[in-house]
């Protein structure tokens, strides 16, 4: 990054154990994860086509984007040098979605 | 006894509280409890997506039996997400107080009861005792 004319860019300080970036893609692995079930209980929605069906299937999408929404705020802040521990919002978000989760796979049962 | 448990879940809907004491740990550490804590919401997820299989596509099995192993699933999948705050909560408090992590025996327990419905499943397909 010498000065030869280009343009600098500045990074934030690399971690070499890239801790960011690997608690980073568990955020994502996880939003993939809910993914699969969200698909499950679209099939069921798909193949029963009872009303209770669709409209739990939706509810698990809706808990998806909820999941989705604190890990684009989680990613946002680990994008940030030394970035802080998880804090509350991320923790009660991502059990209120789980648990959503669950009781649209228990209606479905 | 029941003072430990409701502090316990207290700090479950609260965790901003345990900033309250102690000092920050190197930020690596605390990251690594974070990857720990999503990795056993995916053992949770994991759970959800067995107990909806499990129902929609074991049709072979009996109703009643279909729907047990669904709701003991569905119910782990409650279980783990829950031990996923529960530790987290009790790893970041250890670490910003310089205890010790703190030991479980969650994992013992979930090890023994998957290899127990291994086994179980393993002996109602060999004898055919879940047919229609």
């Amino acid at each position: 990054m010498s000065g030869n004319g280009r343009t600098r860019v500045t990074f934030p300080p690399r971690d070499p154990g890239a801790q960011p970036e690997r608690t980073w893609f568990a955020w994502r692995r996880t939003t993939l994860s809910f993914v699969v079930v969200v698909a499950l209980a679209a099939r069921v929605a798909l193949v029963e086509r009872s009303a209770l069906a669709v409209v739990a299937a939706a509810c698990g999408a809706l808990a998806w984007l909820a999941m989705l929404r604190v890990t684009q705020r989680r990613i946002r802040a680990l994008s940030r040098a030394q970035p802080e521990a998880m804090g509350a919002a991320e923790v009660r978000g991502t059990l209120l979605s789980v648990l959503a989760l669950i009781v649209v796979g228990v209606i479905l049962l | 006894m029941i003072a430990r448990i409701t502090a316990a879940v207290r700090l479950w809907f609260a965790p901003e509280r345990i900033r309250e004491e102690g000092t920050t740990p190197d930020y690596r550490f605390s990251l690594a409890n974070e990857r720990t804590f999503l990795a056993w919401i995916r053992t949770a997820l994991a759970l959800v997506a067995g107990g909806i299989a499990v129902d929609q596509f074991l049709t072979g099995l009996r109703w009643a039996a279909r729907t047990t192993v669904a709701i003991v699933l569905l119910a782990g999948a409650v279980a783990c997400a829950f031990r996923a705050v529960h530790q987290w909560v009790r790893v970041e408090r250890a670490m910003r107080r310089g205890e010790d992590l703190p030991a479980s025996r969650f994992p013992a327990v979930l090890a023994t009861a998957t290899a127990g419905a291994a086994v179980l499943v393993i002996a109602v397909v060999v004898l055919g005792w879940a047919g229609r």
